[in-house]
């Protein structure tokens, strides 16, 4: 099915070449009717395009958890309006306890598996990959298909969750055991549980047909003249969050399925012997297991999924930069190295979630200085970034200013992981509202911020429609006042000690002081997501009625700007060399301030 | 708008900053120390928290002034510039070295913490059993040993004594939990299957807040519990006390 490298790219699929192929293919595209063009297929750009719909509707679901989440903090206990009758009438229009601890691992679940995971290595990852390495398709287009048709499943796994004796799944995002193995340690634990494992497991194997699909187009798909060291950033940042995921998530598979074991077969590899929960003797054979094993499989792929969840986002955010700036990304090469090297290492901090599940003494400090290191290539990055824009002639497009918005985000989110990563100090911060505050910059104000550049700079391309960059920027000053509204003050509460996944913080008198705190937090919870409403008008609108686009409107170099907005089946309508770099903009650049990276193959 | 990006980020700063430095006026930041090994975390926080602030403070400027200017200046062309080496290696050498910095001064303060050297050889002992959704606690009685029939045991409420070092062994009768009390400090995991010591002093008399920090089913948030800590002369009499109660009543709780 793939084409070698080195084949002329373009028609290693089903595009003809020798006709006038822009035309061609679309009306190939208008023939086929609604079913054959945008729900069984195998065109990257629409299985991308069916990933984008599937997790941004997880995105807003999750985010709807999110706002039950904060109702509850801010006024535990209290009656919820309007949607209260609707979703928590059974409980008197209040949210249980159980509930409560559903919504929070439903919500993370959602986020982190459903929605941001395959938001970047789904949708991006399918739909640029191709495209920004010159490729007609990926390597293996229905096995891309069936990637996502598997996900699916595992998302309609997941969502069953809500509708089985006992409810969802509500041992945490995390599923430590035996909280999350033994049904009588919480009423998520029985049937919940079980669909949540399968739904991870079945998520697992999608993932890793993705990844493997993505890695195999790059190695083997490039334009000709496409050197690795022509790749542009986004490519780099998907590649090797691809690649982390190959690494790291059979792992997490492994261990879900031996939790599915201890569940429905009644083995222990991570019950210990003698418990005793809620007055019965949990029903296993041997009960020699060790729960901190669950937590050494479960991070081993979770902690590197952080970094899946960046290093793409990263690419985008360096791309968007450069083209905004009219510059060259700062220092290419190290970039890359800081992109490989975030890989590596954090393929080896797993350990600092454990730093007081009782690791140990020496395990915590090799787990310390790994985390400490880490930093460095990520900061090294951010002054890179800053030096792409040093000196550029500045467009502040939508899709730039949201760029910049992760730039500044991802240093705060970046900061606040020293307090972390130094251990004593983490003994005290663990499992507070820091630890909160600290991934919530890292994914939403950094990769949330960068999907919306992603969005505004590459979503013309994908429909042929421009945005309203007016309403975009709007929605950006609103999105960057509020979400720091949202997690700004969650320092200072994890600073004063204040737990996560609590329910009700007025239980201790230590937490009483801060309940002003968790109510603007809240209030501005509200405001933020209602604040998304411009981007989905604006997107409806662009959809409805946007200005057409030509093939480059950003006047950008990289590959997907020769292809036709939005790009035919087979992508691109002439054989295409690469002659340079990703990054050629500015003074040297020729007659205009860019040379693509494309050149007709003659 | 082309002013404004810059302001914005510059607002950002200036709302940070304004924000972490009024917050320990307010009462929103760590609470007041209870513990000896509450001093040097404190410590290594405020070290941090200065590394942090002038890191953020120093990359903000230079976000800032670029946007600004480059969207201010939009005349002629950019630089043609691909990076440059000597900078690449000042950032990265700087920035290692704090890091390094950071991970070095931490070392002691984390050998105090759970370095089994530290143990105290010869602290006031107690066992901890939690379990779904309360706290229980054994008392070494007057013969100072655990395990013996002069135990006490209590139900929410852990009586040390102050100023001397106190050692526990945390163990778990359900799921995880966590032993975490703010004001001195220290949290430790408690792992269903393992025995886990915890040790550490308090100052000063008090009764202070214990809060379990591991999720461990839906009464979580309601898993409260209490250190007590009296000064020597009481908290000898808190013992003798215990005794004549169960003498006279044979009561098993002395709470």
């Amino acid at each position: 099915m793939s084409a070698p490298t080195n084949e002329p790219v373009g028609c290693a699929m089903s595009a003809p070449t020798n006709e006038p192929a822009g035309r061609a293919l679309s009306d190939h595209h208008a023939q086929r009717g609604f079913l054959r063009t945008w729900i069984i297929t195998v065109d990257h750009k629409v299985i991308g395009i069916q990933y984008l719909v599937a997790s941004s509707a997880m995105l807003l679901f999750g985010g709807l958890l999110a706002m039950a989440i904060r109702w509850q903090l801010a006024w535990p206990w209290t009656e919820m309006p309007i949607v209260g009758q609707l979703v928590f009438g059974e409980s008197g229009r209040v949210i249980s306890p159980a509930a409560y601890t559903a919504l929070f691992t439903m919500h993370g679940t959602a986020m982190v598996f459903f929605a941001i995971l395959p938001l970047l290595t789904g949708a991006f990852g399918n739909y640029l990959v191709p495209l920004l390495v010159g490729a007609p398709d990926m390597a293996f287009p229905r096995l891309n298909a069936a990637s996502f048709w598997i996900f699916l499943a595992a998302m309609g796994l997941f969502l069953a969750g809500f509708f089985v004796e006992g409810g969802a799944a509500d041992s945490g995002w995390t599923a430590y055991p035996p909280l999350a193995t033994l049904p009588s340690a919480a009423p998520g634990s029985g049937a919940g549980q079980t669909l949540w494992l399968l739904a991870i497991v079945v998520l697992g194997v999608s993932s890793v047909l993705n990844s493997l699909n993505a890695v195999v187009t790059v190695v083997k798909m490039r334009a000709p003249g496409m050197t690795w060291m022509r790749l542009p950033l986004t490519v780099w940042g998907l590649l090797v969050a691809s690649a982390l995921q190959l690494a790291a998530l059979p792992v997490l598979t492994a261990g879900g399925v031996l939790q599915l074991s201890d569940r429905i077969v009644g083995t222990a590899f991570y019950t210990p012997a003698g418990l005793l929960v809620n007055s019965v003797a949990p029903e296993v054979a041997g009960a020699g297991g060790s729960p901190l094993l669950w937590q050494h499989l479960f991070w081993f792929y979770s902690h590197p999924a952080v970094y899946v969840m960046v290093l793409p986002a990263m690419g985008f955010v360096s791309d968007i930069l450069s083209v905004n700036a009219r510059k060259p990304v700062f220092g290419y090469k190290p970039m890359v190295w800081a992109i490989g090297s975030i890989a590596g290492l954090g393929l080896i901090v797993w350990g600092h979630h454990m730093f007081t599940s009782g690791l140990g003494f020496e395990m915590g400090r090799a787990f310390m200085l790994s985390t400490m290191l880490i930093a460095l290539p990520s900061a090294v990055k951010t002054f890179n970034w800053i030096a792409t824009i040093w000196g550029g002639r500045i467009r502040l497009t939508a899709a730039m200013c949201f760029a910049l918005g992760f730039v500044a985000l991802f240093v705060i989110g970046g900061l606040s992981g020293l307090w972390l990563a130094a251990t004593p100090v983490d003994v005290y911060l663990h499992d507070t509202y820091l630890v909160v505050a600290h991934f919530h910059y890292i994914v939403f104000g950094g990769t949330v911020l960068a999907v919306f550049a992603a969005l505004h700079h590459w979503l013309p391309k994908m429909t042929g429609r421009a945005l309203n960059e007016t309403l975009g920027r709007w929605h950006f000053l609103g999105t960057f006042v509020a979400l720091n509204c949202v997690f700004l003050p969650m320092h200072q509460l994890g600073i004063a000690g204040m737990i996560r996944r609590t329910a009700d913080p007025s239980v201790y008198r230590l937490y009483e002081h801060l309940a002003p705190l968790n109510r603007f937090v809240t209030w501005s919870a509200f405001v933020l997501a209602a604040w998304q409403l411009l981007f989905v008008v604006n997107v409806l609108w662009s959809l409805r009625s946007g200005t057409r686009v030509g093939r480059n409107p950003w006047e950008a170099t990289t590959l997907e700007w020769d292809a036709p907005s939005p790009p035919g089946h087979g992508n691109f309508d002439r054989d295409l060399v690469v002659d340079c770099g990703p990054y050629e903009y500015g003074d040297a650049a020729g007659a205009r301030d860019f040379r693509p990276q494309a050149r007709a193959r003659t | 708008m082309r002013h404004l990006a810059g302001l914005l980020v510059l607002a950002l700063l200036a709302a940070v900053v304004a924000w972490f430095a009024l917050s320990p006026q307010l009462g929103w930041w760590l609470p007041a120390p209870a513990s000896t090994i509450a001093h040097p975390i404190d410590a290594l926080f405020d070290g941090i928290t200065v590394v942090i602030a002038i890191g953020f403070a120093l990359v903000m400027m230079l976000l800032a002034w670029a946007v600004w200017r480059g969207a201010r200046v939009q005349s002629g062309r950019a630089r043609t510039s691909h990076g440059h080496l000597g900078l690449e290696l000042l950032w990265s050498g700087a920035i290692g070295a704090v890091l390094v910095g950071i991970a070095y001064a931490q070392l002691p303060t984390w050998a105090a913490l759970r370095d089994p050297n530290a143990m105290p050889k010869d602290g006031t002992t107690a066992n901890v059993i939690a379990h779904q959704w309360a706290w229980r606690f054994e008392h070494p009685g007057a013969d100072g040993q655990l395990g013996t029939v002069d135990d006490v045991e209590t139900a929410s409420e852990l009586v040390v004594p102050a100023g001397e070092p106190v050692l526990l062994t945390l163990r778990s009768r359900d799921v995880i939990h966590s032993f975490f009390v703010p004001e001195m400090r220290i949290k430790q995991d408690v792992v269903p299957g393992r025995a886990t010591p915890l040790w550490f002093t308090i100052e000063r008399p008090g009764t202070y807040e214990v809060v379990c920090a591991e999720l461990c089913g839906f009464g979580h948030y309601a898993m409260a519990g209490r250190v007590r800590a009296l000064a020597r002369p009481e908290y000898d009499a808190w013992v003798a006390e215990t005794a004549r109660a169960r003498n006279t009543s044979g009561a098993e709780d002395a709470r």
